[in-house]
Parts: C-alpha cells; sequence; structure tokens
C-alpha cells in the first residue's frame, strides 16, 4: 500500500522531531529540527505541492532553523544536559499515547481516509497565486502588516537599553 | 505512482503532533517549547496539503492557507525568540518553571 519512499521520508521526519526534543545538546536538537522540517518539504513534493516544498525549505530551514541556532548560542547553559525529568515525561508519554489512539480510532473509523488520488494533474503556481491575489488578498495585507509587526515588536523587545 | 491513501498522510500529522504535544508538557527548556510548537504547526500544514491533494487537486485552496500558515508560523518564530533572548537576559534563565515575574 504505502511504498517505500513515503515510509522512509515520514520515519526520517518522525525521528528527527523525537531527537530535536530528547537531544542532550541544543545545537544538536535544533539541527534535527531542520532535518524533521527538510523531511516535511520532502512530503510536499510527494503532495505535488511543489511551491509550498520550496517555502517550506526556504522559510523553515533557511531563516527560522538559523534563527534558532543564533538563539541557542546566545541562551546556552549547561545547566541542561543534567536535568531530570521525572513526573512530566510521563504525563507527555501518556497525554501523546492517548491523543494517537483517539487519532487512528478517528482516522480509520471515517470514510474519506481510504481515498485515493484519483486524477494525475497537480495545481499549478499560477492558481495559487491567483487564488491568493484576488480571494484572499486581505488575508495576503494582514499576513504582511503581521510580518512587519512581529518584526519591530521583536526588534524592539531585543534592543538592548542602557541604564 | 503514489498508491497511499489519504490515512498513511493523517497518520503522520498525528504522530508529529503527539510528538510536539510530549515536549509541550514535559519540557522546560523554552527554545524546547518553541521545537515543539514549530512541529505542532509542520503537522497541520501536512493536513492542509493533504486534504487539499486528496479531495479535489484544483482547488487549492489548502495550499494557499499552508502558505498564510507558513508566513504566520516564522512570524510567531520571531516574537518567541525574541521574549527567549529578553527572558535570558533579564533571569539568566530560560527555565518556563523559573519564570514567575509575571504572576501576580
Amino acid at each position: 500500500m504505502t511504498d517505500l519512499l513515503f515510509l522512509t521520508i515520514s520515519l526520517v521526519t518522525v525521528m528527527a522531531s523525537i531527537i530535536a526534543l530528547e537531544s542532550k545538546e541544543l545545537v544538536y536538537g535544533a539541527v534535527a529540527l531542520s532535518i524533521s522540517f527538510l523531511g516535511v518539504a520532502a512530503i510536499f513534493v510527494l503532495l505535488d505541492a511543489l511551491l509550498l516544498a520550496v517555502f517550506q525549505a526556504l522559510v523553515y530551514v533557511g531563516s527560522i532553523a538559523v534563527l534558532i541556532v543564533f538563539v541557542v548560542m546566545l541562551v546556552r547553559k549547561d545547566k541542561w544536559s543534567s536535568i531530570q525529568y521525572g513526573n512530566e515525561r510521563f504525563l507527555g508519554i501518556l497525554t501523546s499515547f492517548v491523543i494517537v489512539v483517539v487519532g487512528l480510532y478517528v482516522i480509520y473509523g471515517s470514510k474519506i481516509s481510504n481515498s485515493v488520488i484519483t486524477s494525475i494533474a497537480a495545481p499549478s503556481f499560477y492558481e495559487i497565486g491567483f487564488q491568493m491575489f484576488n480571494e484572499y488578498w486581505l488575508g495576503l495585507i494582514l499576513t504582511g502588516f503581521i510580518l512587519a509587526v512581529a518584526v519591530i515588536g521583536a526588534l524592539t523587545m531585543a534592543k538592548y537599553e542602557h541604564e | 505512482m503514489k498508491m497511499e491513501p489519504l490515512s498513511s498522510y493523517l497518520i503522520l500529522s498525528l504522530l508529529l503532533l503527539s510528538v510536539g504535544i510530549y515536549g509541550l508538557i514535559s519540557k522546560r527548556n523554552a527554545i524546547r517549547l518553541l521545537f515543539s510548537i514549530e512541529i505542532i504547526i509542520n503537522a497541520a500544514i501536512i493536513n492542509l496539503v493533504a486534504f487539499s491533494r486528496y479531495h479535489n487537486p484544483s482547488i487549492v485552496t489548502g495550499q494557499t492557507a499552508a502558505i498564510f500558515a507558513i508566513a504566520l508560523a516564522a512570524a510567531e518564530a520571531a516574537v518567541g525568540l525574541a521574549i527567549i533572548v529578553q527572558a535570558f537576559r533579564l533571569n539568566k534563565d530560560i527555565d518556563v518553571m523559573e519564570l514567575k515575574k509575571l504572576r501576580g
């Protein structure tokens, strides 16, 4: 049913995100997180969403992962390599297990989850751009505003203030 | 030719979501919490693109929404990292259990 390529990519993605959360050194976690982002980009390629794959690689791997690595360098502490997690880890594993069980029940209980790709044609870039600038122009403008406000706010917060 | 049913993509998204929720609950390092949020956003975007591809490929609303989601995730990461840097500067620590300055 599922072919080997999809299985490999999804295994790499999930394992990389687990390593990102569980690695002792935070820098390795950041690298594993960018590998996980690349895996998601490969999943987009499998889903015929090439523009999104490029967008994902550019935005996540190119900017967010690099930004995270810089911040990890700024806020390093030795405390995190020796900290012990007890009850919190058990609670987290329990909650995520419950979520997986409920989600599998919902996925296999619904009718649409067995559907396969019927048409060969993938949507073109033109349609995405057309829809973005015609139907969702307000969302595009608001996204631009939010990005501008976020960058200005981040700069204001991170600015060093002399006494 | 691709043969996977929609459920395989949904299961991948579900696994990523559960990993992210686990990180949100069990971690105390603020940067790891940010990692978890990014993983959860990725799971949601996979869902959007998979439903858009399997339901009706000529309607690209799912991909448009995914592009908006990626852009907003970038804004969220910028603000979150600025907050983390500021918290480290104020408290010399990014343990979220130790950040109690805003407690009333």
